[in-house]
């Protein structure tokens, strides 16, 4: 689809909301990121490895990302609200 | 602790669920309970992911293989809070189709298609078997442990019937709690709040069992990590294919597993409950994982070398005299297995009875029309189908002689209901995604994981034979199970989950690419893959006028219930802008008949239905370029021509209606007044004729009293016409004089029954009633209530033309209301005379059979009114059926309006 659908430009509050939404969809991406770090340190760990450290960084990760999940929730509205008419961003082009 | 009194602290906890459950859903129906569907209850109904498995089997993984229990958590809680991504957007779809299970939700995705219907179901019936199985053998775990340390009351039966019993104890009780209706859009309030007490004694459980551990038997934290250090888990290494593949696994099953999908999308009420448990949610896996190390730690320090890791959650506090924790401990362990066994079993339920049975009955029942208690053939397969599943659950733990791990047996599950994600993502997200696709990716994925992981399971030898797994199938090498085209040296669980979702994936590609989809399927994928996307009109796929309203009431009265299909009806009828019961067959009305029957037994049963009746469905080429090609500016464009062109139709609508009717009262006004003139003319001329005989004198004195008397007859003949129209008017100007007081309803009927008696006495009528449903004292005015009952009951005896003549008198209270109907078996009343018979001077028949001047019910709708009520006809009901309506309290203010 050649024609652009909504507007281009956003006034500040839909665009803070935008960014919002964009910051809740790389959340998991940055989540699994750090999930997936001891992969990268641990096989050539030595042998005195250390469990407990391991599962410290893991649960402080994991309970960080409660937070911001928690802090960013309410903020996001429902996708619902009139974007000034726009609904450009849904994601799956085609 | 005695087995006999563990046994009854099992049952009285079933049964104070049960008890939970039951209010839940009574207040629920006076619509009194907004506060249990909150936020809190939604999250902590989520639970049912963390099973016996995790209560359990978590302690036990750790002890066995370190951190990596983690991976079950940490791939769901990425999946919540990236809620933006996909689960929005599930729950949004699943909404607004109405959708009934993952089956369902992948089939009307894929074009309302039944095939992929059954083999969804089929799927997730294997993979969910493993599971059950893994929660009868918990069960029967902890009840051993507990049979072993006690040493009177009843002996613990040998393990295999210990599972039997539990799994019988389950079924009776899912069946008990979760088929007890069939609920329009599958939600259970009541089940919904007990599995969330449920996930508070799992979670309070095992937060004491911890506390406990850390600061009572260790000395706190600082204490635990130094005995992590020394013990055996220091030294576990770190499969990173493992670390890599459980987390992509688990964040795979959080979203395909049935019960998963029932809790999440299913039992969802608003929308916004998502936004608090994306964050909540994975606080929950958080506090239940947070424990099982320590627990472990300590475990394996405390406890005699050969003790089952699996257990130390229980044999912990038992070992140190801690006999109430113990219990609470092991309330926890049953509180996860059942939660899991109920959900799991009820969605499972759902979805063989709206997928394997209904099509089915649907094609083998002798004619179109939908006959018999559609309801009770549902509930009854689906109360079949949850006794069949834990069936297959115990008989895999009787033949897999449940000795593996926990653990093992949960990630099959997982593996297998995984092979949804391709169809389901692709559903969800590429319209081109096609039904070709979805079977062949479906079929394909699920035959590697039965071949490389789930046949296996049963152990070497059991399934496939020992020959197979060293030399694979047919001889071929590159076939062994444990090792597709040589691929050899991985673990048989990332192995198999690999191979299947990499065939399944490119399956469903290719599949999707190479194939070309319906005119349905391409709506579908529209509706599903743009669904945030509201301003877009949808295509309706059924056309206008072939349906006959009367058929789908009667129809949509078998699967949704009298009383939902009415109000349904009615409110449809409503927005077309008619009165009444029977709204026009137009497209839009037929789609959302579909969508609310597809509530009730799945979009592509509801679908099939429809098309019996409606005609085919078309789509046409036209519709599709429409929805396909128009720019922004047209659609809006349109859409304002659109509802300008809607509300034109219905105002049209509207005033052909007022017209046809004016015309027709116009003609009976004018029938009326010849009549009326006839009627007022006939006692006349008898009366001047007698009163001139009577003039003349002379005449004999009998003769003189017997003219008198025929003179007087016609006098009151013409009274009581002329009382009539005098009522008839008093009413209408609303400055009629109530008398108000207490009556009670069944005496009101019997009274009325006695009264109308007298109407062609010799009829004999037999009169169906429901005694206790009528004992209710009504504050109305009883004297013309009574009116209304008479007339409704003499018009059924003069005019019932049954061989048998049979009257039913229906009573129900809706709240503040009272419905009082009056079915009988006659022919009932033509659908084009309906909206006259409540007029004044209509007459059905001719004026031969009637007595009256056809004012009778125009006086009862005017008398209704007065009290506050209505009086409207009930079609569909085989004969002619009236529904009085009115207040269980009339107020003084209503009255007030009249006086």
């Amino acid at each position: 689809m050649t024609k652009r659908r909504g507007p281009v430009f956003l006034a500040r509050r839909s665009y803070r909301l935008r960014r919002m939404r964009d910051a809740a969809r790389l959340l998991p991406i940055a989540g699994a990121f750090l999930f997936l770090l001891p992969i990268l340190w641990e096989p050539d760990r030595s042998a005195s490895r250390d469990t407990a450290t391991d599962g410290i960084y893991l649960f402080v990760i994991w309970a960080l990302l409660v937070l911001i999940a928690a802090l960013m929730a309410p903020g996001l509205g429902t996708g619902e609200e009139p974007e000034s008419g726009a609904h450009g961003d849904e994601e799956a082009p085609h | 602790m005695p087995f006999n009194l563990l046994v009854l602290s099992c049952i009285t906890y079933a049964a104070f669920l049960f008890l939970v459950a039951f209010a839940v859903e009574h207040r629920a129906a006076r619509g009194e309970a907004r506060w249990l569907r909150s936020p809190l209850i939604y999250t902590l109904s989520l639970s049912v992911y963390c099973t016996a498995w995790t209560f359990y089997g978590a302690v036990g993984y750790a002890a066995r293989s370190g951190l990596e229990y983690l991976t079950i958590y940490l791939g769901p809680t990425l999946i919540f809070v990236g809620w933006w991504w996909m689960l929005r957007k599930l729950v949004r779809i699943g909404r607004q189709q109405r959708v009934t299970s993952i089956a369902d939700m992948i089939s009307s995705r894929y074009g309302k298609s039944n095939l992929l219907g059954v083999m969804v179901t089929l799927l997730c019936v294997i993979a969910a078997t493993p599971y059950i199985a893994l929660q009868l053998q918990s069960v029967t775990l902890s009840f051993g442990v507990f049979a072993a340390a006690g040493s009177y009351g009843w002996a613990m039966p040998d393990t295999n019937s210990t599972a039997l019993w539990v799994a019988g104890g389950l079924a009776v009780f899912t069946i008990l709690f979760g088929t007890r209706n069939l609920d329009a859009n599958e939600q259970h309030t009541g089940i919904v709040t007990a599995i969330a007490v449920e996930a508070v004694v799992k979670l309070v459980a095992l937060i004491a069992v911890g506390v406990f551990v850390v600061w009572v038997l260790a000395d706190g934290p600082g204490d635990i990590i130094a005995r992590i250090g020394t013990s055996q888990l220091a030294d576990w290494d770190l499969v990173p294919s493992r670390w890599a593949g459980l987390t992509v696994l688990s964040a795979a099953a959080v979203i395909t597993l049935p019960r998963m999908f029932q809790v999440l999308v299913v039992e969802n009420s608003d929308e916004r409950h998502l936004a608090t448990a994306s964050w909540a949610f994975p606080l929950y896996l958080m506090a239940m994982s947070l424990f099982v190390v320590p627990i472990a730690v300590v475990g394996l320090q405390m406890l005699p070398n050969g003790a089952n890791p699996d257990l130390f959650v229980l044999t912990l506090p038992l070992s140190q005299g801690q006999g109430g924790l113990a219990m609470l401990a092991f309330l926890g362990g049953f509180s996860s297995a059942t939660s899991m066994v109920i959900v799991a079993s009820i969605a499972l339920a759902t979805m063989v009875s709206n997928h394997i049975v209904m099509p089915l009955w649907l094609r083998l029942r002798p004619s179109r029309e939908v006959t018999g208690d559609v309801r009770r053939l549902v509930l009854m397969s689906r109360r079949m189908s949850i006794a069949g599943v834990l069936g297959l659950g115990y008989l895999y733990f009787a033949v897999s002689g449940g000795s593996a791990a926990l653990a093992a047996i949960g990630l099959i599950s997982f593996a297998g209901v995984a092979q949804m994600l391709p169809a389901m993502l692709g559903g969800i997200f590429w319209r081109g995604a096609t039904r070709v696709g979805a079977a062949l990716g479906l079929g394909t994925g699920f035959a590697v994981w039965a071949y490389t992981l789930f046949l296996p399971s049963f152990g070497p030898g059991s399934v496939l034979p020992l020959e197979v797994f060293q030399n694979g199938a047919f001889g071929l090498s590159w076939l062994r199970p444990h090792a597709l085209f040589g691929v050899e040296g991985m673990d048989p669980l990332i192995h198999a989950l690999f191979w299947s979702i990499a065939f399944n994936t490119t399956a469903f590609a290719l599949g999707s690419l190479l194939s070309f989809p319906t005119p349905v399927e391409r709506v579908q994928g529209l509706a599903f893959v743009d669904v945030f996307d509201t301003e877009r009109e949808e295509p309706r796929p059924w056309v206008q006028g072939e349906a006959e309203p009367e058929e789908l009431l009667n129809m949509a009265q078998r699967i949704l219930g009298d009383d939902e299909a009415l109000s349904f009806f009615e409110g449809q009828a409503r927005a077309q802008g008619k009165d009444g019961y029977l709204p026009d067959p137009a497209p839009e009305f037929l789609t959302a008949l579909e969508r609310r029957l597809a509530g009730s037994v799945g979009a592509a049963a509801a679908h099939a239905m429809i098309a019996e009746l409606a005609g085919h469905a078309r789509v046409t080429v036209a519709d599709l370029m429409r929805v396909a090609d128009e720019t922004a500016q047209i659609m809006e464009y349109s859409a304002r021509l659109e509802s300008q062109r809607e509300e034109l139709t219905r105002t049209a609508r509207q005033l052909r209606e007022a017209n046809e009717k004016l015309t027709q009262l116009s003609v009976q006004k004018d029938a009326f007044l010849s009549q009326i003139s006839h009627e007022l003319r006939t006692p006349m001329t008898s009366i001047r004729a007698f009163s001139e005989i009577l003039m003349e004198g002379d005449l004999p004195p009998d003769m003189v009293v017997s003219q008198a008397r025929i003179i007087n007859d016609e006098a009151i003949r013409l009274t009581r016409l002329l009382n009539d129209l005098l009522d008839l008017s008093v009413l209408e100007n609303g400055s009629v004089q109530l008398d108000i007081k207490l009556a009670n309803l069944s005496e009101l009927i019997d009274l009325a029954l006695r009264v109308a008696g007298q109407t062609r006495p010799e009829r004999v009528f037999t009169v169906v009633r429901d005694r206790p449903t009528e004992a209710l004292f009504l504050r109305t005015d009883p004297d013309r209530l009574a009116q209304v009952f008479i007339n409704l009951i003499s018009n059924s005896r003069k005019y019932c033309d049954a061989a048998t003549p049979e009257l039913r008198i229906v009573v129900r209270q809706r709240g503040a209301r009272v419905n009082v109907d009056f079915i009988d078996n006659g022919s009932g009343i033509p659908k084009d005379k309906q909206a006259l018979i409540f007029e004044k001077f209509a007459r059905l028949t001719d004026q031969s059979r009637a007595g009256g001047a056809g004012l009778g019910l125009a006086i009862c709708r005017e008398i209704m009114a007065n009290l506050g009520g209505t009086i409207t006809y009930l079609p569909g009901q085989g004969g002619a059926g009236f529904r009085v309506t009115l207040p269980l309290r009339l107020e003084k203010s209503s009255e007030g309006g009249t006086a």
